[in-house]
């Protein structure tokens, strides 16, 4: 039984930690024009990731990409967000291709996958709908046959990246009676489509705006449809665990940080005559840290790892998942503590990873849901 | 042409360093370790040679034990050709260093040695002269600028009150100073690359060089704590405290 990362990750998660360090830390308050790089940002950090060979990084390697085991990639992710320096969602320079446009076919590839890496479209994923977050059973948005069309109407809201997409990946219900079993399709529909309304740009706590969108009436040309009619939750649910290990691995960075900076601060900061860091309130916080980051560390390379070799990591996703993000937040959280007035401030970049972390929690499978999940198993298991 | 460059795994340069309660050296236990950067400059100018044709094969030494073979991985993936690992867990002096790369010259034939102008856990800067004496070649120490060509080199050297370029001819043996170059970070598909690149391994015995020490270390001790300075008002309060605190003037 092997605990380490192999040698050649250990050396990406050094070269990577030098660079967060050396690069993207001194500039961290400056990147970013609210939850996007501003233009000079992101041309500098296009050449830097070309340098460091990690541009689209995340892209596959029959489309070019590095081909990257989940093992790599988690160290990327955990490395690359203990700096604010990036917006939340890595942003395309890494290959911020979703992964369902990889399951497209030829054509739909020619058309839509391409530009989306050549970096030409924009594209953005709608799922989440007012009445149905976590429950696909409950999704109204239909997209019904009509000939050689699909006619889309309903509603769908919280999508990030939706202003300037040139097209939607839409989750829509194709058969109402079957619901998540084979009744939920994927389809693509270009923003610029008749009946296709942005709505309202939503403010949240992070510095995301996602937005609502409306769709009425909207005529899709059957060939946009993803896969076969019915595959649209079996399709998410495939990379739906490597997205909840990457939350893990992000939380996996910002405790890192946090450790850091709490334990800087402790060591320097002297209260009633007394340094923060010789009090046990402000110890047993760093501890917690500290053994909070080894056992997600733990648990995201083993999941990693188990991924990389084929097998399932259902169970482990939901662990990694919910443990990563509850615990980033809390370091996050007991951080702002240690540093007092400063932690709330803008200056320090705390503030952001208490607010990033805290919305984490409920995107993407919140706590509740996920453990709700994982309890089926757990009962199945061992009742 | 070949080069060769020399590297040394040392303390990291970030760590704070802590000296053994027993007073025998510094402690290395769960420290991190990393490449001395002065040699990170030497691999860096060795993959520049390299890379604009002036050299066909890089090669990165290291003295020392077997975790010496990660520092050589990463000059590997910083654009090195192949490794030679002479694994010892002794401590290694200067001198022995120097005898250990003249027995690898002897067995490599290269054009040119590299080498950091020091390591930055004994700051001895000996080695590349050294070396350069026992193989009878030029040297050009403290680099701030080489360039290679038609079998000389010539070396912008930082001296005491400013720069001084010589020209030596080669073979030579040169040490780096920290203006030379910037060295780059690894970049992923070389880290992966690295990884199937050969290492040579032997030991001071196969190559017939005694490494026994000849420094004898008495006890090695933290640096006395000095106590914060002052800033003074004004120069009537500098004056008076030179004369009646410092007791100076």
């Amino acid at each position: 039984m092997n605990f380490e990362l192999p040698e050649e990750l250990k050396m990406l998660k050094e070269t990577l930690r030098r660079f967060v360090d050396n690069e993207l830390i001194p500039i961290e308050r400056e990147t970013l024009d609210g939850a996007k790089l501003k233009p000079e940002s992101e041309k500098w950090l296009n050449e830097k990731a070309v340098e460091l060979g990690l541009w689209q990084f995340d892209v596959p390697e029959e489309h070019g990409g590095l081909g990257l085991g989940l093992l790599a990639k988690t160290v990327v992710w955990t490395e690359l967000n203990r700096s604010i320096a990036l917006p939340t969602r890595l942003p395309e320079i890494f290959g911020g291709a979703s992964p369902i446009l990889y399951n497209l076919n030829e054509t739909q590839q020619e058309r839509y996958l391409k530009p989306v890496l050549d970096g030409k479209l924009k594209t953005a994923f709608a799922q989440t709908e007012a009445d149905a977050g976590s429950d696909p059973a409950a999704m109204r948005t239909s997209a019904v046959r009509d000939g050689d069309h699909y006619v889309l109407n309903g509603s769908k809201r919280f999508i990030s990246n939706a202003l300037g997409a040139d097209f939607f990946q839409v989750i829509a219900v194709t058969d109402k009676e079957k619901a998540q079993r084979g009744g939920i399709s994927t389809i693509l529909v270009d923003a610029d489509a008749p009946g296709v309304t942005l709505l309202r740009e939503q403010e949240l706590i992070t510095d995301d705006k996602p937005w609502e969108i409306l769709f009425e009436d909207v005529k899709v040309p059957a060939e946009n449809l993803v896969g076969k009619e019915g595959d649209g939750f079996k399709l998410a649910q495939s990379w739906i665990s490597t997205g909840r290990i990457r939350h893990a691995a992000r939380g996996m960075g910002i405790i890192t940080r946090c450790l850091e900076m709490a334990t800087t601060y402790a060591n320097d900061r002297v209260t009633f005559g007394e340094k923060l860091a010789d009090r046990q309130a402000v110890q047993w916080m760093l501890v917690d840290m500290y053994t909070h980051l080894h056992q997600l560390s733990l648990m995201v390379y083993h999941a990693a790892a188990k991924y990389d070799r084929g097998e399932d990591i259902r169970n482990e996703a939901f662990m990694c998942k919910v443990f990563g993000d509850t615990k980033s937040f809390e370091a996050a959280d007991n951080c702002m503590q240690i540093h007092g007035g400063l932690g709330l401030t803008k200056e320090l970049p705390i503030e952001r990873f208490w607010r990033d972390q805290r919305s984490m929690i409920i995107t993407e499978g919140p706590t509740e849901v996920l453990k709700m999940a994982l309890a089926r198993q757990v009962l199945k298991e061992y009742g | 042409m070949k080069v060769l460059v020399a590297i040394k795994r040392v303390i990291d340069y970030n760590v704070k360093i802590r000296v053994k309660s027993d007073e025998t050296g510094v402690e290395t236990t769960n420290v991190k370790m990393s490449m001395n950067p002065f040699d990170e400059i030497a691999v860096e100018e060795g993959v520049r040679l390299r890379e604009n044709g002036s050299a066909e094969e890089l090669i990165a030494v290291s003295i020392g034990p077997k975790q010496a073979q990660e520092t050589i991985r990463t000059a590997l993936a910083m654009g090195a050709d192949r490794g030679i690992h002479v694994e010892t867990d002794d401590e290694v002096e200067p001198l022995a260093v120097a005898k250990l790369l003249k027995a690898l010259i002897e067995k490599e034939n290269p054009d040119l040695v590299v080498l950091g102008k020091q390591a930055i856990d004994d700051d001895s800067n000996q080695t590349g002269q050294m070396l350069a004496a026992l193989v009878g070649w030029s040297q050009g120490t403290f680099a701030s600028e080489l360039e290679v060509a038609d079998g000389k080199a010539k070396v912008t050297r930082e001296i005491d009150g400013g720069l001084e370029t010589i020209q030596i001819n080669m073979p030579a043996v040169v040490t780096t100073d920290l203006r030379l170059n910037t060295p780059r970070y690894a970049s992923l598909p070389n880290i992966m690359k690295a990884k199937k690149k050969p290492i040579d391994e032997s030991s001071p015995a196969d190559l017939g060089v005694d490494i026994s020490a000849r420094l004898a270390t008495l006890k090695v001790t933290e640096p006395s704590s000095r106590e914060a300075g002052v800033i003074v008002e004004d120069v009537a309060e500098l004056v008076d405290k030179l004369k009646n605190e410092a007791k100076v003037i």
